[in-house]
């Protein structure tokens, strides 16, 4: 009776044992990024980036093993990426996860992430706080506090600008992050923000009029408007038919081709973003990722496309440098990535876990981004 | 008059007039909730996909190159077939199962439609052709668009229209009779289905009108765009007493003057907690919304 006891004691925990363990040769990876939503073209190009990397990595293996990637669609919603991450642990088993794109909902899967000790890469979520979270959170973008003193310093030194407005996207954290840094540092220049607070609104507003006419009154000659481009494009269009024509300054969160066709040729025109990666940049390695990702996917890669690919170029070296496949080992080898050659530059993961590299300031144009110039932190 | 005041009174006409043209979209929207509910006491939440759709359809015929006065009344067949279909296989089928599972059978539909929109037609806002070759005219300080006017015409025009229908026509008076006791009417011989039917088209036909508008105003149309306007409809509609035609109207345009007030006025953050405080208040003194008879519950 005794042993028929501890044969089935033996049995249970063999089960969910031979459950846990990856099928040989593969090594599973989870992907949380928003396929559907406002900000859906930022995930399904960050996306189709990542196959293109998986592509070429798993032609050779990494320790006799390829890379498996369980996708993931967060909805471009905290709650539903935070149910993603949980459901990649403690169904899949993932070792890794990469993702998502907007800073809040990073925030909402990183925690969980950390609680079980599963390493994760956010390719894109730029906001200081991401990282916080924990030893096993890192980025493989640059942060806000880098990207919102860029634009501040643009707007100051080289556009010259010294009244600046702010509309914050108050739903997100990724705006309200980059209002804060740049709101210090332009000041710090010697700027002045108008208004006596944030012009603030909610992802999914679409009527701008009466807040601009509000702005209008105070005759900034700048406008900072750090938010996602499916609002920024409507601002901007509004803005001009409002006979605003001051230029509109904002992040890499506008850097999608659907900018354009939302704000019309009009008001397009004459605005400047920072972003992670320029398609103009003359670098070979990046010339021959657009010129390979255009022919694959008939568009043009845009920076999510570049920070995708990158993203698991980065976990890649990171998993064939690691002494095992424990997850404590695979964090200490992304933890410890240096002077990595990607297509968004030079990437280097501080002590902080956040990545020291190049941004890049982008006008808008009718008829897509052009480059400006390049700046080094 | 000082420049101060003279702005301050420039601004209040340009929040007002910004607060009207959104208050007609919430009032075109409100009023599909309203009939639904007036005539079977269904609230019907998947009216803002009605909407969506109205838009799209609309869009893909300005697409096509067709006229503005040809699209609109297109779009508006559209998403009042796509109602009716709803109805016939969806809602009819269980109107006598009890509120809640309609009430839930339409938050299916809801959901349903949105993330069908979504697979079929892809989650990118899609810009809009300027049909209209919209055009700014100031008036003073005052800035008014060729489109604002056309949406406070179209909806001013679209109420009169549904004014005469409900008023003067024998549908329009089958229609008050079913709502006001659907057996009886039906003892009297009207066919309730096809009443029921065809409230369903005229709501939705006009929430696909607000689409088609809306879509030109802001440039954008997306399969989720119907959630927010839906919500804020649904709260224009009980604002003004639910069932009411006039109060939807109402409560519309008094829910978009008061989020450009509070705007213009105060801090943008506190737009939709304002709106909603005005909700409270109005219905903690006027229970049944701004022009809704107080009814005893029948026992």
């Amino acid at each position: 009776m005794k042993t028929c006891a501890s044969v089935l004691a033996l049995l249970c925990l063999a089960i969910p044992l031979s459950f846990a363990a990856a099928p040989k040769g593969e090594i599973k990876v989870g992907a949380v990024f928003p396929m559907t939503g406002p900000s859906a073209t930022f995930g399904q190009e960050s996306v189709n980036g990542m196959k293109m990397a998986l592509t070429s990595i798993n032609k050779k293996g990494i320790k006799g093993q390829s890379i498996k990637v369980i996708f993931e669609d967060d909805k471009g919603e905290p709650v539903e990426a935070a149910n993603a991450v949980r459901k990649l642990i403690t169904i899949d088993k993932v070792l890794t996860i990469l993702g998502s794109v907007a800073s809040s909902n990073t925030l909402a899967g990183a925690p969980i992430a950390q609680e079980a000790k599963i390493p994760l890469i956010t390719p894109a979520s730029t906001n200081e706080k991401v990282t916080m979270t924990g030893d096993y959170i890192s980025r493989t973008c640059f942060t806000d506090d880098f990207q919102g003193v860029v634009m501040a310093k643009f707007a100051f030194e080289t556009l010259k600008k010294t009244r600046a407005a702010i509309i914050v996207d108050n739903s997100s954290d990724y705006s309200k992050g980059l209002t804060k840094v740049f709101r210090e540092k332009f000041t710090s220049l010697g700027g002045t923000v108008v208004g006596s607070s944030d012009y603030a609104y909610q992802q999914k507003d679409t009527d701008f009029r009466s807040l601009l006419q509000k702005i209008k009154r105070e005759n900034p000659d700048v406008v900072w408007l750090p938010g996602y481009y499916t609002e920024a494009g409507l601002i901007l269009k509004q803005a001009r038919e409002m006979g605003i024509n001051i230029p509109f300054l904002g992040g890499d969160g506008w850097d999608s081709a659907t900018l354009q066709k939302l704000a019309g040729p009009e008001g397009i025109k004459g605005n400047y973003i920072s972003s992670h990666f320029s398609s103009e940049d003359k670098d070979p390695m990046v010339q021959s990722f657009v010129k390979e990702y255009t022919k694959l996917y008939k568009q043009a890669p845009g920076a999510m496309a570049a920070l995708g690919y990158d993203a698991v170029l980065v976990l890649a070296d990171a998993l064939t440098r690691s002494k095992s496949l424990s997850s404590e080992d695979i964090k200490q080898a992304i933890n410890s990535t240096t002077n990595f050659q990607g297509i968004t530059g030079n990437i280097t993961i501080d002590k902080n876990r956040n990545a020291q590299k190049s941004a890049v300031v982008l006008e808008t144009t009718a008829t897509g981004f052009v480059f400006k110039q390049k700046v080094s932190p | 008059m000082t420049e101060q005041t003279s702005y301050f009174f420039w601004d209040l006409g340009q929040y007002l007039l910004n607060g009207i043209a959104q208050g007609s979209i919430y009032a075109l929207v409100a009023l599909g909730y309203t009939m639904v509910y007036g005539i079977i006491r269904l609230i019907n939440f998947a009216h803002g996909e009605f909407y969506m759709v109205g838009a799209f359809v609309g869009l893909f015929l300005i697409q096509a190159h067709l006229p503005f006065l040809i699209a609109l009344p297109l779009a508006m067949l559209g998403s009042g077939l796509l109602a009716v279909m709803v109805e016939r296989l969806v809602y009819r089928p269980i109107r006598k199962a009890g509120k809640i599972q309609a009430l839930i059978t339409a938050l299916g539909v809801s959901l349903l439609l949105q993330y069908l929109g979504q697979n079929l037609l892809g989650a990118d806002p899609r810009p809009f052709p300027d049909a209209l070759e919209n055009k700014t005219y100031m008036f003073g300080e005052l800035m008014i668009s060729k489109i604002q006017i056309i949406i406070i015409l179209t909806t001013v025009i679209l109420m009169g229209a549904l004014r005469y229908l409900v008023m003067h026509t024998k549908i329009g008076k089958a229609m008050r009779a079913t709502s006001y006791n659907l057996e009886a009417a039906e003892l009297m011989g009207i066919d309730t289905n096809k009443v029921i039917s065809f409230t369903f088209f005229v709501g939705a036909a006009l929430a696909g009108a607000a689409g088609v508008l809306v879509g030109m105003y802001y440039n954008t149309v997306e399969p989720m765009m119907g959630l927010i306007p839906g919500l804020k409809a649904f709260v224009a509609a009980v604002l003004g007493g639910i069932g009411v035609i006039p109060g939807a109207v109402l409560g519309g345009l008094v829910l978009g003057v008061a989020e450009n007030l509070v705007i213009g006025f105060w801090v943008s953050t506190y737009r939709d907690a304002i709106a909603f405080a005005i909700l409270i208040i109005i219905l903690l003194i006027r229970p049944a919304g701004l022009l809704g008879r107080n009814t005893r519950e029948k026992v």
